[in-house]
C-alpha cells in the first residue's frame, strides 16, 4: 500500500510536466483529458487507500520516507509521507473534487490559446496540495504550501493581457508570502527548538514538555499568521475576492475547495500544538468569528456573483478557524469537507451560467434564469441550501450545526469562568448562519427567478452538466456520515478520524436554533426580494454603508494607503543606488580636488619659476657690470677680495 | 598522469588556439567562421572529460582531499604550482563547468565582431575562475585571481553596451583595488611566517599554523575578507557589480554573476574562515550585519528597476548577502547553506541573465517598459523565464530556497530577531521577482516582434537541464551539501604524494 | 752697519706695495701701471730678503732673484703689449680706453 502514497503525487505531477513540455502542440481535448485522467488516476488511488484504511482491521498510519531532504548536527528533515486519517479525508477532497473540477474545465477551457498552460498549472496545483496534505515533516508541507501559492498565482494571473488580472494574481502572493514568511520563521523557531520539523517528532517532544509556553506560543503564533494569510482571514482577506479573476475552474477548486483551506488543514493537522497554547487559540477563534461576520455583511452586499462567492468563501472558512479556535478541529475538517463540494458547486454553476449569458456577472443584470436553464438553477439551489445549511436535507447543516454545538460548550482557560465568550461566539455564529442563508438566497431569488433579463445561448454541454449533478449529490448527501446525538447518533466520521467528539450533553433548542436560523434567512430573503415586486429594490451604491461593505469595509483602500503607496513611493525615491551615487560623487570630488590641486601647483611652479628667471636676470646684469673690461677695475677687486680673505683670516 | 594542472590550463591553451584559428581564418569568412566557437565547444567538452576523470578517479590521498598537485615555481621565494582539490572545489568546479556549456552553446555564437578574441578572453576568465578554486599556493592564488580580472574587462569594454566603458573601469577599479589589499595581507601573512620559522612559503597548509597576534590576524584577515566582499558583493562595495552586469555582453554576464561572484564566497571560506578562525569570529556580527543590510538593500533596489538585467544584477546582490550572512554564523549549517546558495544562485542568475542577454538581442532593449508581454510570441524563452524567477524568489523545491533556509536555521540559532528581519528579504524577493515575470513576461504584448525567433528545442534542452539541476538542489540536496563541505586544514595533504607530482 | 729689523723691513715692504698698489690702481698710464707693478713686486721681493735674513736662510735670496727675472719678463711683456697696440693704431697708453674685446 505506500507505494500509492508516491503514486499518487506522481500522476498529476507527471501530467504538469508533460503538459509544460508539450505545450502548443497538443490539441485542447487531449491536453484536457491527459490532466483529467491523472487526476483520476490519483482519486482511483486515493479510493483504494481509503478503502484499505476502512477495511482493514487495525487502520494504522501508513508512514513512507522517500529520501533524506538534509541531514545536519542540528537539523534533519525528510521528504516523508504519511497517511492518516486527516490527511485521508483530505486526499478524498482534493482528489475527487479535482477530478470533478478538471473532467468540467475540460468543455469550459476548451477555447483558450493557453490551455495547457492552464492544465499544467491546475496538475502541478493538485500535486503541490497532495506534497502539503501528505507531508509528514512541515518542511515538504511547507514545499506544498508555497507550490500551491505559486500554482494559484499562475492561474489568477490566467488571462494576462488584462492587468487587472495579473495585479490581482500579484496581490494574492504577495500576501500569502508574508503569511508564508511568517511560517517560515515559525517553523525555523520549532526547527531550533526541536530539531526537527517531523510532525511526530515534534508533538513527542510536545508532551515531553521541552517545548517552553513562550516559545510555543510564539511559534504557532507564526504559523496561525501563515495560516489566516493562506486562508483569506482578517487581516489578509482582500486578496481572495481579487482572485476571483482567474478562470471559474480555478476558483472552485483553489480559492473554494483546496488551497484556501490548507489554512485549517495545518492547524488542524497540529491541533496537539495549538491546544497546548491557549492564548492563540482564542485569537484564533476571535478571528474566525470577526471574519465570519464581515465577510457574511460584505457578501450580502456584492453584485458580482463570482465575488458573492468568494466572500462567502471567506465566511466559511471563518467557521472553520472559529471551530479549530474552540478545539472542535474535527468539526472543522467536517465542514472543510462539505464546504469543498458545495462551494465547487456553486462556483461551478456560476460558471456555467457566466459561461452562457456572455460573461455577465451582475446579478442585477440576470434574473429569470430558471426558465432557460433548469438544471443549473437546480443545482446552484442544491450548492446554495447546503452552504445556507438548510435543515435535515443538505450536508451544510450537519457540518454546521456540529461547529455550532461545540462552540456552545467551549471553554477558554485563559478567561474568568463567568465571561461568556463562548456564548458571544455562538451567537456570532448563529447570526452569521442567518446572514449567509440570507445572502446566498437572495443571490437565487435574483438570478434564478425575478424578471427575464438577459438572452442566454446554449446549454450546458454534458460534460460540464456530469460534475455538476456529482457535486450536488455530494452536497445533499455528504454529510449524513455524522450528525448531532439529538438526531441520530451517526459519528462515522469522528470514528474514522479516531477522535470523537466528548460526549456533551447539548440541549434541544440549540438544535433548534442553529435549524431555524437558515429558514429564517430563506424566509426573509423571499420577502426582500424574492416576490414579484421586490420589497427593496437595489440600487448599487445607494447608501454609503453598502458602498463601503461593498468594498470590503474599505480595508483594500486602507491598505493601499498604509502599506502600497507608501512602498512605491519609497521604492520611486529610492530608485537610484545611494550607495552608487555616493561613491560616484565620492570620485567625483576626488576629481575636482585633484583637479583643483593640479591647478594650484602649476600656478605655483609658473609664477616661482617666474620670479626665479627675474632674479636671475638681474643677478646677472649685476654680475656683468662687474665685467667691464677695466684692468685697474680688475685689480681693485683683487685687492678687495684680498682684504675680505685678510679680514675673515683676522676675524675669528 | 595528475589532471588538475590540465584542468587549469587547458582553457587557457584551448583559447590560445582558437584564436589562432579565427585569426588564420578571417581571408575566407563565411563557411569557417564559427572556428573559434567550435574550438570553444571542445575544450569545454575535454575539460568535462577531465572533470569526471578527476571526480571519478580512485584517490589515493589519505585524508579528506581528494586531489594534489605541486610543483616548484619560484622556489627561491618558495612559490610552489600548489594545486588541492577538496569537495567545496569539486562542486564549484562543476558548477563552471555547466554554466559554461550555456554560455557558449545560447549566448557567444551570436558574438561575429573578432569572435576568436573573445572567445579567448571568455577562456582565459575561465582559466583563472578554475584556478582560483583550486590554487592553495597564496601566490598562484593571487596571480590567477588578478588573471580573471584582465579578460573580463576587456570582454566587458569590448563588447558590452552603450556604457561599458565607464562600467569596465569601474569594475577593474573595485576588483583590481581590493586584489591590493590582499595582496598586502598575503605578504604580511607571508612575512609573519618567515620571522617565526624561517621559511619563507605561500603554501597555504604551512601558513595556516602561523601564530599571529589577535590584532595582527584580524588586520590581514580584513585584508582578504575587503578583496572577497568587494567580488561577492557586500553592499558598501557593490557598486561596481550593477554597471559590470548590465553592461557586460550576455556570456560575461553570466560568467560574472555566476561564476566570478562565487569566487569571493569560496575565498571567504577557504581564507578567512580557515585561515583566520579566531578573528572571522570576532568579525562575524560585523559581517552578518553586512549580510542582512545586502539581501535587504539588494531585494529594495531590485523592486525598483526597470532595466531588467539591472533587476537581476540587484537581486544577486540580495541573494549573495545570504551567502555572506551563513558564512559567518559559524556553523556548518550556514555554512552548507552558503555553498547550497551559491551553487543554486549561479543556476538560476546565470539562466536569468541567458534569458535577459536573449531577449536583448531579441527586441534590442532591456527595458522592461518597451519589452511588453513575451508569452504570446515566445513562450518558450518566457516559461523558461517564468521558472528561474520563480527559482529566485525562493520557491520551496528549488536550490535557492535550500539555501535560505538552511542560513536562516543558521542564523536563527544566533539571533532570532536578526533572522527574521532577514526573512523579510523573501517577501522583498517575490515582489521583485513576480513585477519582472508581469512586466516582461505575462503582460499585454507591446512590440509585435514577428522576427524574433522562440528557443529551439536544443535550447530549451539546455536550459531544461539548468531546472532539472535546480530541482535536485531544492528536494534532495543532500549528496551535494555532503560533498560540497570544505575540507577541513587539520589532515594536510602529503607534500611529496606518492606519483602525483607528475 | 746697523741691521734692519724685521718688523721695519716688513713695514718698509708694505708700504712699497701699498706705493705701487695705489700706483696701479690710480695712474691710467700703462707705463706707470708696469713700473708700479714692479714696486709691488720688489716689495714682495724685499719681504723675501729680509725673511731670509731672519731666519738665516738662502732661500729668500734665491726667490728675490726668481722675483727679479720675473719682473723683467713682466715688464717685458709689458712693453711688448704696448707696442703691439702702438702697431695696431692705437697710439694710447690709457688703460680704461681698452675694455673693449676686438677692439
Amino acid at each position: 500500500m505506500p507505494y500509492l502514497l508516491p503514486l499518487l503525487v506522481f500522476f498529476p505531477l507527471a501530467s504538469a510536466i508533460f503538459l509544460f513540455v508539450t505545450a502548443g502542440r497538443l490539441s485542447a481535448r487531449t491536453v484536457g483529458w491527459v490532466a483529467t485522467g491523472a487526476i483520476g488516476l490519483s482519486a482511483l488511488c486515493s479510493i483504494t487507500l481509503a478503502c484499505f484504511f476502512l477495511f482493514s482491521a487495525v487502520p494504522a498510519p501508513i508512514h513512507i520516507i522517500l529520501w533524506e531532504w538534509m541531514h545536519t548536527q542540528a537539523f534533519s528533515a525528510d521528504i516523508a509521507f504519511t497517511l492518516d486519517p486527516v490527511s485521508l479525508v483530505m486526499i478524498l477532497v482534493v482528489t475527487i473534487v479535482g477530478f470533478l473540477i478538471h473532467l468540467y474545465a475540460i468543455r469550459y477551457m476548451e477555447e483558450e490559446p493557453g490551455i495547457a498552460r492552464f492544465f499544467g498549472s491546475m496538475t502541478l496545483f493538485v500535486a503541490s496540495m497532495l506534497v502539503l496534505v501528505l507531508a509528514s515533516d512541515l518542511f515538504c508541507l511547507f514545499i506544498g504550501w508555497e507550490g500551491v501559492g505559486i500554482c494559484s498565482y499562475l492561474l489568477i494571473g490566467f488571462w494576462y493581457e488584462n492587468p487587472v488580472n495579473t495585479a490581482a494574481a500579484r496581490k494574492a502572493f504577495y500576501m500569502t508570502r508574508i503569511g508564508d514568511t511568517a511560517m517560515l520563521c515559525g517553523l525555523l523557531l520549532l526547527a531550533t527548538t526541536t530539531g526537527s520539523l517531523h510532525i511526530e517528532t515534534l508533538l513527542a517532544t510536545l508532551h515531553a514538555g521541552q517545548i517552553g509556553p513562550d516559545v510555543l506560543t510564539a511559534a504557532t503564533l507564526f504559523l496561525l499568521i501563515g495560516a489566516l494569510a493562506k486562508s483569506a482571514q482578517i487581516p489578509f482577506q482582500t486578496w481572495l475576492p481579487d482572485a476571483m479573476a482567474g478562470p471559474t475552474p480555478t476558483s472552485a477548486l483553489i480559492h473554494a475547495a483546496t488551497m484556501v483551506t490548507a489554512g485549517i488543514y495545518l492547524i488542524a493537522r497540529l491541533h496537539e500544538l495549538f491546544t497546548a497554547a491557549p492564548l492563540v487559540m482564542m485569537l484564533t477563534s476571535i478571528i474566525g468569528a470577526l471574519t465570519l461576520m464581515m465577510a457574511a455583511c460584505t457578501a450580502l452586499v456584492q453584485t458580482d456573483l463570482k465575488r458573492i462567492l468568494a466572500w462567502s468563501t471567506i465566511s466559511q472558512l471563518g467557521y472553520m478557524f472559529l471551530a479549530l479556535g474552540t478545539g472542535v478541529w474535527q468539526a472543522a475538517l467536517f465542514h472543510l469537507m462539505t464546504h469543498a463540494f458545495f462551494k465547487a458547486l456553486l462556483f461551478l454553476t456560476a460558471g456555467a451560467l457566466i459561461a452562457r449569458l456572455h460573461h455577465e456577472q451582475d446579478i442585477f443584470r440576470m434574473g429569470g434564469l430558471y426558465r432557460t436553464m433548469p438544471g443549473l438553477t437546480v443545482a446552484f439551489l442544491a450548492g446554495a441550501s447546503a452552504l445556507a445549511g438548510l435543515p435535515l436535507v443538505t450536508s451544510g447543516f450537519y457540518s454546521k450545526e456540529m461547529i455550532l454545538s461545540s462552540i456552545w460548550s467551549a471553554h477558554f482557560p485563559l478567561l474568568p469562568g463567568s465571561f461568556p465568550l463562548a456564548h458571544i461566539l455562538w451567537g456570532i455564529a448563529l447570526t452569521g448562519a442567518f446572514l449567509t442563508s440570507l445572502y446566498i438566497f437572495r443571490c437565487i431569488f435574483i438570478v434564478f427567478f425575478n424578471t427575464h433579463k438577459t438572452e442566454s445561448t446554449g446549454s450546458t454541454p454534458r460534460l460540464m452538466a456530469i460534475p455538476l449533478a456529482c457535486l450536488s449529490f455530494l452536497s445533499l448527501f455528504g454529510g449524513v456520515i455524522e450528525m448531532p446525538d439529538t438526531l441520530a447518533p451517526i459519528h462515522l466520521f469522528t470514528h474514522f478520524l479516531s477522535a470523537p467528539l466528548p460526549h456533551a450533553e447539548e440541549p434541544v433548542w440549540l438544535l433548534l436554533a442553529g435549524a431555524s436560523a437558515p429558514i429564517a434567512g430563506v424566509v426573509i430573503a423571499w420577502v426582500l426580494w424574492g416576490r414579484a415586486t421586490p420589497v427593496m429594490q437595489e440600487i448599487p451604491g445607494q447608501a454609503t454603508i453598502i458602498r463601503v461593505a461593498k468594498e470590503g469595509w474599505g480595508v483594500d483602500a486602507l491598505y493601499a494607503f498604509l502599506f502600497v503607496q507608501p512602498f512605491r513611493f519609497l521604492v520611486w525615491l529610492t530608485r537610484h543606488d545611494v550607495l552608487d551615487y555616493l561613491i560616484t560623487g565620492i570620485g567625483r570630488m576626488v576629481r575636482a580636488i585633484s583637479s583643483f590641486l593640479e591647478h594650484t601647483r602649476t600656478r605655483f611652479l609658473t609664477l616661482s619659476s617666474g620670479r626665479t628667471t627675474l632674479l636671475l636676470q638681474s643677478g646677472d646684469t649685476l654680475l656683468a657690470r662687474v665685467q667691464n673690461g677695466r684692468v685697474r677695475w680688475y685689480a681693485a677687486w683683487i685687492v678687495a677680495g684680498l682684504c675680505a680673505a685678510l679680514a675673515s683670516g683676522v676675524v675669528p | 598522469m595528475n589532471p588538475l594542472p590540465a584542468l587549469v590550463l587547458l582553457p587557457l591553451l584551448g583559447g590560445t588556439v582558437a584564436w589562432l584559428a579565427d585569426r588564420s581564418n578571417t581571408a575566407n569568412q563565411q563557411p569557417t567562421r564559427n572556428i573559434s566557437w567550435r574550438i570553444t565547444l571542445m575544450v569545454l567538452t575535454l575539460e568535462t572529460v577531465l572533470l569526471l576523470i578527476t571526480t571519478f578517479r580512485h584517490h589515493t590521498l589519505p585524508g579528506p582531499w581528494l586531489d594534489h598537485f605541486s610543483i616548484p615555481w619560484i622556489p627561491v621565494m618558495g612559490i610552489a604550482f600548489q594545486l588541492d582539490m577538496d569537495g567545496l572545489s569539486l562542486s564549484l568546479l562543476w558548477l563552471s563547468l555547466i554554466l559554461s556549456f550555456p554560455c557558449v552553446l545560447l549566448a557567444t555564437r551570436q558574438i561575429t565582431t573578432d569572435a576568436g578574441a573573445f572567445h579567448f578572453l571568455f577562456l582565459a576568465t575561465l582559466t583563472g575562475i578554475i584556478g582560483t578554486f583550486l590554487a592553495t599556493d597564496l601566490f598562484l592564488f593571487f596571480f590567477l585571481w588578478e588573471l580573471m580580472l584582465v579578460p573580463m574587462f576587456v570582454l566587458i569594454s569590448a563588447w558590452g553596451h552603450e556604457d561599458r566603458h565607464r562600467a569596465a573601469i569601474r569594475f577593474f577599479l573595485f576588483t583590481q583595488g581590493s586584489g591590493l589589499l590582499m595582496l598586502l595581507s598575503i605578504l604580511g601573512l607571508v612575512i609573519t611566517h618567515y620571522r617565526e620559522t624561517g621559511l619563507l612559503t605561500f603554501n597555504y597548509f604551512a601558513l595556516a599554523n602561523t601564530p599571529l597576534s589577535p590584532f595582527l590576524s584580524m588586520l590581514l584577515m580584513l585584508g582578504f575578507f575587503i578583496a572577497f566582499a568587494v567580488k561577492l558583493p557586500v553592499v558598501p562595495v557593490h557598486v561596481w557589480l550593477p554597471a559590470a552586469h548590465t553592461q557586460a555582453p550576455t556570456a560575461a554576464s553570466v560568467l560574472l554573476a555566476g561564476l566570478m561572484l562565487k569566487t569571493g564566497g569560496y575565498g571567504m571560506i577557504r581564507f578567512n574562515l580557515m585561515l583566520f578562525p579566531e578573528a572571522a569570529i570576532r568579525f562575524a556580527p560585523v559581517a552578518m550585519g553586512l549580510g542582512i543590510a545586502g539581501i535587504l538593500y539588494g531585494a529594495w533596489l531590485s523592486c525598483a528597476q526597470n532595466d531588467v538585467k539591472r533587476l537581476i544584477a540587484y537581486s544577486s546582490i540580495s541573494h549573495m548577502g545570504f551567502v555572506l550572512l551563513g558564512i559567518f554564523t559559524g556553523s556548518n549549517t550556514g555554512l552548507q547553506g552558503a555553498i547550497i546558495q551559491m551553487l543554486a544562485h549561479g543556476l538560476s542568475t546565470g539562466a536569468l541573465f541567458i534569458i535577459a542577454g536573449s531577449i536583448q538581442d531579441r527586441l534590442h532593449t532591456r527595458d522592461m517598459a518597451q519589452i511588453g508581454g513575451l508569452w504570446a510570441s515566445l513562450p518558450r524563452l518566457s516559461s523558461a523565464g517564468l521558472f528561474f524567477a520563480v527559482a529566485s524568489l525562493g520557491m520551496p523545491g528549488l536550490g535557492n530556497f535550500t539555501g535560505e533556509f538552511l542560513v536562516l536555521l543558521a542564523t536563527w540559532h544566533v539571533n532570532s530577531i536578526v533572522a527574521a528581519l532577514t526573512a523579510t528579504g523573501l517577501v522583498l524577493a517575490a515582489i521583485y521577482s513576480l513585477r519582472m515575470v508581469n512586466r516582461i513576461f505575462m503582460a499585454p504584448s507591446r512590440t509585435s516582434p514577428s522576427h524574433a525567433k522562440d528557443f529551439s528545442a536544443g535550447q530549451m534542452t539546455i536550459l531544461g537541464a539548468l531546472m532539472i539541476l535546480l530541482v535536485v538542489l531544492g528536494v534532495h540536496p543532500q549528496p551535494i551539501m555532503t560533498l560540497s563541505m570544505p575540507s577541513p586544514l587539520s589532515a594536510p595533504p602529503l607534500s611529496d604524494g606518492g606519483g602525483d607530482t607528475q | 752697519m746697523v741691521a734692519l729689523s724685521l718688523n721695519a723691513s716688513l713695514l718698509l715692504a708694505c708700504m712699497l706695495f701699498c706705493i705701487g698698489l695705489a700706483g696701479v690702481l690710480i695712474r691710467r698710464n700703462l707705463l706707470f701701471m708696469l713700473m708700479s707693478l714692479d714696486i709691488m713686486l720688489n716689495a714682495a721681493a724685499l719681504l723675501f730678503v729680509a725673511a731670509g735674513a731672519h731666519w738665516h736662510d738662502s732661500g729668500g735670496q734665491v726667490m728675490f732673484l726668481m722675483i727679479l727675472a720675473l719682473a723683467a719678463a713682466e715688464t717685458a711683456v709689458g712693453l711688448a703689449i704696448i707696442l703691439a697696440l702702438h702697431a695696431r693704431g692705437r697710439p694710447s697708453l690709457d688703460a680704461d680706453t681698452g675694455n673693449l674685446l676686438r677692439g
